[in-house]
């Protein structure tokens, strides 16, 4: 399986997104914003970091990158779309998910290691995990409040597409505890902490983050 | 020469930490005339000549798109003389 993993100009964790999505087993696909071509991948990360330096909004120039129709094009047929972060926000401003990330409540840069709980094991992305499962992926974001309008947030509740919320005191004054969500398909996820910075005792606080990248093989072989 | 102006300001139900902050300085500061603040954006566009109503039907649509997130701010364009 060819999992791509785009590249903004400011990007920063694609390298990180990459060895995760080998060491899960699958094989990472180089992806540039510009290419008009997606590599016949079949499934494609959107990571961290802060693409086309987060001018006017995060993720609002990045969305109308050449790769993003795309992507788009892809993920509306069902192709698996993770964003993480920065990726997350790319995936609201491209209305791929609904709902759009701002500012910490407390305005301060958020670095640290985050307990969540996984609330939906239904997705392409979050199948290895188990319901009620907690594990502990570093939280690293100046904007990383979800907010939505009370709708949104209804719907997003009762169709079940919270897929994983914040243990303990609010990091960050998303509403509802939110740390992911997905679309109503579940192909496509938006998670604000880092998976893929916990795949390896050796450099992150767990292992606890490889899930997301071998969930899309558990979906594969279905 | 006149410009297009476009005021864009996070919906009034939408969390601004960032006016909040404001508010909290201005009194440490002496200003008590503020009960709230709220911060947005200004976007000053130039065209050639005076805008034409085609180019401000253009400007709205980028608005839309481009300038502003609709799920969380509202615009407003106008031409300022």
């Amino acid at each position: 399986m060819r999992v791509g993993v785009i590249t903004f100009p400011g990007t920063l964790d694609d390298r990180d997104a990459a060895r995760a999505v080998n060491v899960g087993g699958a094989e990472a696909v180089s992806l540039w914003h510009a290419d008009a071509d997606l590599k016949s991948v079949d499934a494609v990360i959107l990571p961290g970091g802060f693409s086309y330096g987060d001018y006017l909004r995060c993720g609002a120039i990045s969305r109308f990158a050449p790769v993003m129709n795309l992507v788009i094009e892809a993920a509306e047929k069902g192709m698996p779309v993770l964003g993480i972060c920065n990726g997350f926000q790319v995936l609201c401003e491209s209305h791929l998910l609904p709902g759009a990330l701002t500012r910490n409540s407390d305005l301060h840069f958020l670095c640290r290691d985050q307990e969540i709980e996984i609330t939906n094991t239904q997705t392409a992305w979050t199948s290895s995990y188990s319901v009620g499962q907690k594990i502990v992926i570093p939280l690293k974001n100046g904007e990383g409040s979800f907010q939505c309008d009370d709708k949104t947030l209804a719907q997003l509740e009762g169709e079940g597409r919270v897929i994983a919320r914040y243990v303990g005191q609010n990091p960050n004054g998303s509403r509802n505890l939110i740390a992911g969500i997905s679309n109503a398909r579940g192909n496509v996820v938006g998670l604000m902490p880092h998976p893929e910075h916990a795949i390896d005792p050796l450099t992150g606080p767990t292992a606890q983050g490889l899930g997301f990248f071998t969930s899309i093989l558990n979906d594969m072989v279905k | 020469m006149a410009k297009i102006v476009v005021d864009v300001m996070l919906k009034p139900e939408i969390l601004d930490p960032q006016g909040n902050a404001v508010a909290s300085a201005l009194p440490r500061l002496g200003f008590t005339f503020a009960t709230s603040v709220r911060q947005g954006k200004r976007f000053e566009i130039e065209v050639v000549g005076d805008p034409t109503p085609a180019q401000l039907a253009e400007v709205e649509k980028a608005a839309e798109v481009l300038l502003s997130n609709p799920v969380i701010e509202n615009y407003v364009v106008r031409v300022e003389k």
